[in-house]
């Protein structure tokens, strides 16, 4: 009767198989890791290579050679990019802070509820969706395709990016100091402005570097907004503008009002053109875009990682 | 001295307190313009796909209608679009989904601090990598170094009978197949994925690994029968999250799918996807019917993944972050 009731069980070899199991899914566990990182790194040095090759310093200096024509540049993509995503942030950035003060302010009402649903909506909604309501509300409008409708896309993909990572960085600074302020008699605005988001900037910063990161690789939102403009040049709207005694703001409306070209857009095109200096080119924009995304987010990263050991050493 | 008898500029400030009446107007606009946002876009898209919803009705969407897209005759359906979306979608979720588990795993609970902190910034770097780069890099590199050898490999399953329409052959040679787009999607929805998933992992409770450690349950066994349990339902939502990225991707998919919008039920043959076709084609709509009918793909499009967005946030956040 003492016998035990695993009798039947050989416990040993029971043993056995779940520590061999355990070794060989914990193993298949770190090669899944491994088989990630291929792709990562054959990716990453293949453009680099690849493009490195053909990136010539014409590159960033010279418009577009006519198709079949070597040499030529891609400085209305370097320009257009630049003017959209500029105009992106101008918009974002503000409009996502203001957001993220409020769901600071009022965490738990049903707008600040609502909020947070939109924004998680908005950043999963399909780049193209957005440029074709980009497409819906501006272009059908004005009539033409423009830098500007370009930019207001880019502002919509940006803004939960921006405001999701606001939230979060603007909830870690101290509640004492936004207190404080409010007993020295600061209006709530200033208390804001001046105390919370200090305090914060450094962390919204990093927010807004991954936001832009995210705009300049977007493609899909400006294919039917900003078009494309092989002729897109800043220099020259400027300098035809002054010749012609044009106010600043005037300028200033032409280079939103031309359609314009962005990297990202020109790899598109580029690349599956049947010459090959085209797609040599496309190779040289894909190095240029992946080294400013890649680079932005690691810098970003980084310094976060810096600031956080810095504030739990101190 | 009466409120009424200071300077104007003094009973401005006081009437606006001292300007935070503006800033609470400043920060409630804001707040409702990004809310307002979103149910914009939803109206646009229902509006201006007013003329495609009238001529076609249902018979847009539905798989068992003969698909036609035809712009020349303003005759378009969209079920070949859609098909292609769920094909190159789901071949990209049973492949990514235990390759993403394995690195949610490996991150939250087996990986040496050293390495944590390298493999975190490098799924997020893949994540972060322009889609136009995937595509130009699937073209030129991954379609003939893998994905063309693999369709051959694939070709006499069309002889299967029951599965053989997946099949059907012959695989191009330039590799634009919807098996191309779909193994670009693995790679590029496996940060997503993985990311949600390891957050999901580490916000359970210490006190249920100790538990069942503690029962003598080896590492395999606690995260197999304690932890994908205990988190499954903030994985599902991962895994739906993932589902959604892959039916939103447009560029890379667009570059390597071939956009043809024929292809039958074949995965070896070019063939649309939902943005696929509203990238290649809506900016040459040659009519308005076209136009329509592209933006109620999008429609379709948007709806779709607002509803699995919400559902994978719902699972997430509301199951399992805040219960742990």
């Amino acid at each position: 009767m003492s016998q035990s009731i695993y009798e039947h069980i050989d416990l040993r070899r029971h043993y056995r198989r779940r520590q061999r199991t355990n070794r060989i899914m914990l193993a298949l566990t770190g090669l899944t890791v491994a088989v990630a990182v291929v792709p990562l790194v054959w990716i990453t040095v293949y453009v680099l290579l690849q493009g490195g090759k053909y990136l010539t310093p014409d590159f960033f200096i010279h418009l577009p050679a006519p198709m079949g024509v070597a040499g030529g540049g891609v400085l209305h993509a370097i320009e257009g990019s630049a003017v959209m995503v500029l105009l992106a942030s101008a918009i974002a950035i503000p409009l996502a802070l203001l957001a993220a003060f409020y769901l600071l302010a009022r965490p738990n009402t049903g707008l600040a509820h609502t909020l947070r649903f939109s924004t998680d909506m908005l950043a999963g909604t399909p780049s193209i969706v957005i440029g074709l309501f980009g497409y819906a509300v501006i272009v059908t409008v004005q009539k033409h395709f423009s830098a500007f409708a370009g930019g207001m896309v880019l502002a919509i993909i940006m803004l939960p990016v921006v405001l999701r990572s606001a939230e979060e960085m603007l909830k870690l600074v101290p509640p004492e100091l936004r207190e404080g302020a409010l007993a020295m008699g600061a209006p709530e605005w200033l208390a804001a402005l001046k105390v919370v988001l200090p305090a914060a900037a450094e962390g919204i910063i990093t927010g807004v570097m991954l936001g832009i990161a995210r705009a300049v690789g977007e493609t899909a939102p400006l294919l039917f907004t900003a078009l494309g403009n092989d002729h897109y040049e800043i220099g020259k709207i400027i300098s035809a503008g002054l010749r012609y005694h044009q106010s600043p703001g005037k300028i200033l409306g032409t280079i939103f009002a031309q359609p314009a070209d962005a990297l990202p857009l020109t790899l598109w095109k580029y690349a599956q053109q049947p010459y090959q200096e085209r797609v040599h080119q496309a190779w040289a924009v894909a190095f240029v875009l992946m080294l400013f995304v890649l680079g932005l987010n690691i810098a970003a990263r980084a310094w976060l990682a810096y600031r956080r050991r810095k504030m739990f050493t101190s | 001295m009466n409120a009424s008898h200071r300077p104007w500029r003094q009973r401005l400030a006081y009437h606006f307190q001292h300007g935070d009446v503006l800033w609470w107007v400043l920060l409630f606009l804001s707040a409702f313009a990004i809310v307002g946002l979103v149910l914009w876009i939803a109206w646009q898209l229902w509006v201006q796909s007013a003329p495609s919803r009238h001529a076609f009705g249902w018979n847009f969407i539905w798989p068992w209608v003969k698909p036609v897209w035809n712009p020349a005759l303003d005759k378009f359906q969209a079920w070949p679009a859609i098909y292609g979306s769920l094909i190159t979608a789901a071949i990209a979720l049973v492949l990514a989904v235990p390759l993403a588990l394995g690195i949610a795993i490996f991150l939250s609970e087996l990986a040496p601090d050293w390495l944590r902190a390298p493999l975190n910034s490098m799924v997020e770097m893949l994540a972060a990598i322009p889609s136009v780069v995937y595509g130009l890099w699937g073209i030129y590199v991954f379609l003939p170094l893998v994905v063309v050898p693999l369709g051959k490999a694939l070709e006499p399953l069309g002889h299967v009978p029951g599965i053989g329409i997946f099949f059907k052959g012959p695989t191009p040679a330039s590799g634009f197949t919807r098996l191309g787009a779909a193994l670009v999607l693995v790679i590029m929805i496996l940060p997503t994925i993985a990311a949600v998933s390891r957050d999901v992992l580490q916000a359970i409770p210490r006190s249920q690994r100790e538990a069942a450690m503690s029962l003598g349950a080896t590492r395999w066994e606690t995260i197999w029968k304690v932890l994908l349990p205990y988190g499954q339902s903030g994985i599902l939502g991962a895994i739906i999250l993932g589902f959604g990225r892959a039916i939103g991707e447009t560029m890379a998919v667009t570059m390597v799918i071939g956009n043809s919008a024929g292809g039958g039920y074949s995965i070896l043959k070019p063939g649309y996807t939902m943005a696929s076709i509203i990238a290649n084609e809506f900016a040459e709509a040659v009519s308005d019917m076209h136009t329509s009918a592209l933006m109620e793909i999008g429609l379709v499009l948007f709806a779709l993944t607002l509803l699995l967005n919400a559902l994978a946030r719902w699972l997430v956040v509301n199951r399992t972050i805040k219960r742990a």
